[in-house]
């Protein structure tokens, strides 16, 4: 079956439909990972997004009831170059081309991604939008007009928990099944903007006893928890408009210990007075090499933004940069000694991606053990 | 079959046979076609798979070029990709392209002067990194003059495949299909088949058939080297000389030759590399044997049946030409008799033991057929001398690899040469008017993997067995031999025991050796009928037992350390068998050993040398400035 990708500047790819049969807009957007497209599908950051993932072969190793990175699959659609129909893998649970027709996300195959990530590299992310059911693209144009597109729009609150939530669970040791869970000594409490598990699961694993509450609970009803620290989440689209986060961060600023991840990031430099902006094509991938500008290190992390925090925007501010990416020089990690809050623009929680940050963390732990 | 079960018996992971499963599904679609020209979306479908053009053609019954139009006109092409290492996330600046049958072109050939230089795709014994070698100093010169070098080869371990190489690299297979395709994108004004070996050559004539623009010695020429009845009317009309020789395609018709030719006879299948199931044959009963290997290498083409020229030297010669011109770059003798494979043969610039009347003759032929072939680039010749007679081998109008070797014993890039006289200069305009005689000795050597290798043989023979090759360099021969001996790992003693072990024609030539050897201080120790021959000649020696002569014998000896230097030659399949144990602990006890009389000869003179004066190093340009 014939499946098409529209693009809102009119380019038009045609391939082969697989996963669910429908329509659906979002921002097309390209991931370079080689692996872990199950954790990229679950992952909330990638919300109203259509991933295109620039290696070739996808789906080789299958999907499996592990691997989930939230609640459901938030992705608006997947294309690949092509799907992997006989996967081989001990894990194995389910074909992706099954596991998206389960959750319901439209799968385009067969198209030449590389011109597809050329041309995002080139004219910048935009709208797509991704169907099987109609190939006409005048009449999917219509549909896409409709589209708003990201920026400027709450897409937080469309992701976010209803209501708060404990998570007990630590890192799982995949090969023997097994999992680290120390007895808590510090209590956490998480803003979920959209949180990835693995970032739940690592606080567990270093000793943290964790809540989890919705994007919009307010300083007093976190602070009642009597945190020892409080974690911002990542989560999807434009930070700007999450005006409710910024200013519950802004309270809680020097009353408690603050560490972000990526969406966590931005809120808490807005919170700072800093500002943020869009990204031509955005950072998406497991290689963004970042240079920790204390100890001189390089990591190789994880990524996953579209927006990115202004550095210029800190000027006068009590504000340092600690990591930098060394691709496009841009912001990757800030941190207020003074209020004790940092927060990191990657994802150290990996998943999917090298482990090399990890002792950001450590870090958290520190920070709250020393007040 | 199933996929589960052929699971079962290989444990090849599953996801590889499932593709493979898949691809052969596509290949009975397009039998069951029958001969029938698939549609549009299959012949997408077989390209995406990487089915050739040469295979679909022939399913097709039609000639590849035809099949080629057909493809096009159906809308599929090669398109290219840039190998950019960042999945197109960042836009990179490397000319690092690959075909595939996909939708957007990366290529962006430019409107400069450019010609393609082929490469000589995967490196394999008797293709080596001396064909890299010479395509990297094509591409440079290119660069010197000023014109685009397009740098076609599929080897990532080469250095013609570096990024900075060339202009641009197509990192392809050295076919027709994927050759006319880069052509046609980059419309090149010449394209170099000279460099790449044996390889790119063979496409010289169906590239220039479908219009491409052979630079160097023509297509035809090409031909008229390869092609052995071609061949063999440019030695008659020249009045040259060649061993007697006939083809056959089957053993009867072999037998008639043998019996006309007499024996021994170099028997070989044509259209091989290397030297692969070539052999030489001494008797009718050990032909039949020999003749079916042959044939069955040989496949659709005849075998070449050679008249066997006994204890000829062989003789490589490098050359270039202009067309008007011709330079001698170097005239190499080998060590080893004919029938030891050239590659494999230590050789030496200039020759050791031919008369200078015989050399001039050489030149003299070398001159003549370069001028008939109208060489524009390098030609290589091997030669046989007999008796001060000089017979024609083989003619190689390419590069040869003994190029790189021939430059640095000169001190003359000749391949950078032969690469702008392809672009159109002369060799007047190059400054290369006269041959370099140089008045140092440069020696090649072989490097054999036969310590990887355990239990293979170490004997040499009309099969290519060497993977690399060393140099050495000195005033006098035998320090020069020494040295490259000492750089395969082949160090030489200069006292202790020399064992010899040496067939019944080389026994005469083995004396005057184990007596040198016992003048300079060695203990003499041979089995039985070498022993004996010795003693006749008032040699002292030690007389020791063969491996199947009982205990100790010559193996427990070398196994003992007892044994500094082996000389073993052989003749004859068992008297190979009964001497392989010498062979083999001497290659696993690293201990040096020569398998020919001649090399022993070459052995003695080192040792010679060796102990009479301390071996000297100087660096190349030094030589050069003589």
């Amino acid at each position: 079956m014939k499946a098409v990708l529209l693009l809102e500047d009119g380019t038009v790819f045609e391939g082969q439909a697989f996963g669910a049969q429908g329509s659906k807009c979002g921002e097309v957007v390209f991931n370079t990972s080689m692996t872990g497209y199950q954790e990229i599908l679950t992952d909330p950051s990638y919300h109203e997004q259509i991933i295109t993932m620039t290696y070739p072969l996808i789906g080789n190793y299958g999907t499996n009831p592990e691997d989930w990175e939230s609640r459901k699959v938030f992705v608006s659609g997947f294309i690949v170059k092509e799907n992997c129909d006989y996967p081989s893998n001990w894990r194995n649970g389910a074909t992706l081309d099954a596991y998206l027709k389960k959750n319901s996300v439209v799968g385009l195959e067969g198209i030449d991604t590389r011109k597809l990530v050329r041309h995002i590299r080139n004219e910048g992310a935009m709208r797509g939008i991704i169907s099987s059911d109609e190939t006409n693209p005048k009449k999917l144009m219509a549909q896409l007009e409709a589209y708003p597109g990201l920026v400027g729009r709450d897409i937080v609150k469309k992701v976010t928990v209803r209501k708060p939530y404990a998570w007990t669970e630590g890192v799982i040791e995949v090969l023997s099944d097994t999992q680290t869970v120390p007895e808590p000594k510090h209590k956490v409490v998480a803003l979920d903007f959209g949180m990835k598990r693995n970032i739940l699961r690592l606080l567990v694993s270093h000793g943290c006893e964790v809540t989890a509450v919705p994007a919009k609970t307010s300083p007093e009803e976190i602070l009642a928890l009597k945190p020892d620290g409080v974690f911002l989440s990542n989560g999807p689209g434009d930070p700007a408009p999450v005006t409710y986060a910024a200013e519950t961060v802004k309270e809680l600023l020097g009353q408690v210990p603050i560490f972000g991840i990526c969406l966590g990031h931005q809120i808490l430099s807005l919170a700072l007075g800093g500002s943020t902006y869009k990204l031509k094509f955005g950072h998406r991938g497991a290689n963004h090499p970042v240079k920790n500008l204390k100890t001189g290190k390089i990591e190789i992390t994880s990524q996953n933004h579209g927006f990115c925090v202004d550095l210029d925007s800190f000027e006068g501010k009590d504000v340092e940069l600690t990591h930098l990416n060394l691709n496009d020089n841009t912001c990757e990690g800030i941190r207020s000694r003074k209020l004790k809050a940092f927060a990191v623009q990657y994802h150290p929680e990996a998943s999917p991606g090298p482990h090399d940050s990890r002792y950001l963390f450590d870090d958290f732990i520190e920070l709250m053990a020393s007040k | 079959m199933t996929v589960e079960d052929v699971f079962e018996l290989t444990k090849i992971d599953p996801w590889f046979l499932n593709n493979i499963q898949d691809i052969i599904a596509l290949e009975k679609k397009l039998l069951g076609l029958k001969g029938k020209v698939p549609s549009s979306d299959m012949i997408a479908q077989a390209k995406e798979y990487g089915f050739s053009d040469k295979y679909l053609a022939g399913l097709c019954g039609m000639p590849e070029p035809e099949w080629r139009k057909h493809r096009q006109a159906h809308g599929v092409r090669a398109v290219y990709k840039m190998v950019d290492t960042c999945g197109a996330e960042f836009e990179a600046a490397t000319p690092y392209l690959y075909s595939t049958f996909e939708d957007e072109c990366e290529a962006a050939p430019t409107d400069r002067r450019k010609i393609v230089i082929l490469g000589g795709g995967p490196n394999r014994i008797g293709q080596g990194i001396e064909f890299d070698y010479c395509c990297c100093h094509a591409a440079f010169a290119l660069r010197e003059i000023g014109i685009e070098s397009i740098m076609v080869n599929c080897n990532p371990e080469t250095v013609s495949t570096d990024y900075d190489t060339s202009d641009r690299l197509y990192f392809e297979p050295l076919t027709y299909e994927d050759v006319m395709s880069i052509v046609e994108k980059e419309n090149p004004d010449g394209v170099i088949v000279q460099f790449g070996g044996q390889t790119p050559l063979k496409l010289a004539v169906p590239l220039e058939k479908a219009g491409v623009k052979i630079i160097g010695t023509s297509p035809d020429s090409i031909d008229r080297a390869e092609n052995r009845e071609r061949f063999n009317q440019v030695v008659k009309k020249l009045g040259l000389r060649q061993p007697e020789s006939g083809t056959a395609t089957s053993y009867e018709k072999t037998l008639k030759i043998a019996r006309k030719l007499g024996f021994p006879l170099l028997i070989r299948p044509s259209f091989v590399l290397g030297g692969r199931a070539m052999d030489i044959v001494y008797d009718e009963d050990s032909l039949k044997a020999c003749v079916d290997e042959a044939i069955e290498a040989s496949g659709e083409h005849p075998i070449l049946i050679d008249k066997f020229l006994n204890d000829a030297t062989e003789l490589d010669v490098d050359a270039i030409s202009d067309g008007q011109r011709v330079i001698i770059g170097g005239i190499m003798e080998h060590i080893e008799e004919a029938g030891v494979h050239s590659g494999d043969s230590a050789c030496s610039i200039p020759a050791v033991n031919i008369k200078k009347k015989v050399l001039d003759e050489i030149k003299r032929q070398t001159k003549q057929l370069a001028l008939e072939l109208d060489v524009r680039g390098l030609i290589n010749i091997q030669f046989a001398v007999k008796d001060d007679v000089v017979y024609i081998l083989e003619v190689n109008p390419r590069a040869s690899r003994t190029v790189p070797f021939v430059s640095k014993a000169i001190g003359v890039p000749l391949a950078k040469l032969a690469a702008k006289i392809m672009a159109g200069m002369t060799l007047d305009e190059l400054g290369f008017t006269k041959e370099i005689e140089p008045t140092h000795y440069a020696v090649k050597e072989a490097v054999f993997p036969f310590l990887k290798f355990p239990g293979t043989d170490a004997l040499l023979g009309p099969e290519m067995l060497s993977t690399g090759e060393v140099m050495g360099i000195s005033e006098d021969f035998g320090n020069a031999y020494a040295k490259a001996q000492m750089a395969v790992g082949n160090t030489l003693p200069v006292q202790g025991n020399v064992l010899f072990s040496i067939k019944d024609d080389d026994k005469a030539r083995a004396v005057p050796l184990a007596r040198k050897l016992n003048d300079l201080g060695f203990k003499v120790i041979a089995t039985k009928g070498t022993c004996i021959e010795f003693i006749k000649h008032n040699i002292p020696s030690e007389f020791a037992l063969k491996v199947y002569e009982g205990r100790p014998n010559i193996v427990d000896a070398i196994i003992n350390g007892k044994i500094d230097l082996i000389i073993n030659t052989t003749v004859g399949k068992q008297s190979i068998v009964d001497s392989f144990d010498i062979r083999r602990n001497a290659v696993d006890r690293q201990i040096p050993y020569v398998t020919t009389i001649r090399g022993a000869e070459a052995v003695v003179k080192a040792i010679e040398s060796l102990k009479a004066q301390k071996i000297k190093v100087k660096p190349i340009q030094l030589y050069y400035k003589k």
